[in-house]
């Protein structure tokens, strides 16, 4: 009897245990799938032609987002030429992607900065800027940090959230981009969202 | 004793056949090398600058400051990354170069910082800065400029061309 009841105790413990586990896998689910309510949506920002552009123009195909600054001396340069280099492996699927740098830095980043500096990079980047409220709107959708830090010797730095997003032709958030890897590599990944 | 001047024939060829470091710098008990920066994007204001300093004396030594024509205010700044936050900062008090150790400055952490950039940073170019150390004293380094892309971190080794 006791023995009967000591086999019920463990097997219920078992069927506790896959019932979590499965409930764990269930909950934070594969993370290649597209999940119903997170990062991303609309928003209206000017891009470096000084044009209006919204969500919806970057729709229809898969895109990269991510969110720098001009005056960044390395992690916003290395993206953009990380991002750059992909789509070269692209060739001309390279058309069928596009990559979007949204500044967080506006009062420095005008468009005409912004066209500047992003013609060192591969031309199926934009790079967006806004007003203050345009930002503040973007950053929030895409649940991103950003705070400007004054320098001592004169100017300020930005702090940043520095994930490169993967979003799909729907404007959904598959994945964060992983570029820290071949560009071979990270092309062929991407190619597979086309 | 035939034995010692071979031993001692072998010694001076191997010290000979040391490639030597083409920018290592020594003053005092601080040797500097592999001074370089990336190129910079087109318009771009600011650029950083990377090194190694190593410190073979028994005191330690600190890095101050550092001036330079192409930039209106360099600093010596550190990089980090906390929970995908990149943030910067200005180091106020130097950079410490403990007795008998090697400091990097290299990407994504400390570096050279420098902003108001007077001129593009081209690939293949070089240009000069002078380091001031605490008890050293001033440095003047040549930096070389290398392709954007240079110096990345990736998941495997020999990629980085």
């Amino acid at each position: 009897m006791s023995r009967s009841i000591r086999t019920l105790a463990v097997l219920a413990a078992f069927a506790a245990g896959a019932l979590a586990l499965t409930a764990g896998i269930f909950a934070f689910g594969p993370s290649e799938q597209t999940r119903p309510s997170s990062v991303g949506g609309p928003f209206q920002l000017v891009d470096q032609n000084g044009k209006t552009v919204t969500d919806a123009d970057f729709r229809g195909k898969p895109f990269l987002v991510f969110f720098g600054f001009t005056h960044c001396p390395d992690i916003c340069p290395t993206t953009l030429f990380e991002v750059s280099e992909v789509f070269n492996r692209l060739g001309p699927d390279a058309e069928k992607v596009s990559a979007i740098f949204i500044t967080v830095d506006p009062e420095r980043d005008t468009p005409e900065k912004l066209k500047l500096y992003l013609s060192s990079f591969h031309p199926r980047i934009s790079g967006l800027s806004g007003t203050n409220e345009q930002i503040e709107a973007v950053k929030k959708a895409y649940y991103v940090y950003a705070k400007r830090v004054p320098l001592e010797g004169g100017g300020y730095t930005m702090d940043h959230t520095a994930i490169v997003y993967l979003m799909d032709k729907n404007g959904k958030f598959i994945a964060p981009f992983n570029l820290k890897r071949d560009a071979d590599a990270a092309a062929a990944d991407l190619r597979k969202r086309l | 004793m035939r034995m010692f001047a071979a031993g001692f024939a072998l010694l001076v060829a191997l010290v000979a056949a040391q490639p030597l470091a083409a920018h290592d710098i020594t003053k005092g008990d601080l040797v500097i090398s592999a001074p370089w920066s990336r190129a910079t994007p087109a318009g771009a204001e600011v650029a950083a600058g990377y090194l190694v300093i190593t410190n073979k004396g028994l005191s330690a030594d600190r890095l101050v400051s550092l001036s330079t024509e192409i930039s209106g205010q360099p600093e010596v700044h550190e990089m980090s990354n906390e929970g995908g936050v990149m943030k910067m900062r200005a180091l106020k008090d130097g950079l410490a170069i403990p007795a008998g150790a090697t400091v990097k400055l290299q990407p994504a952490g400390y570096h050279l910082m420098l902003m108001k950039l007077k001129k593009p940073l081209v690939a293949g170019q070089h240009y000069k800065a002078t380091l001031i150390f605490e008890k050293a004293g001033p440095v003047e380094v040549d930096f070389e400029v290398r392709a954007m892309g240079a110096g990345q971190q990736k998941g495997h080794t020999g990629h980085n061309h």
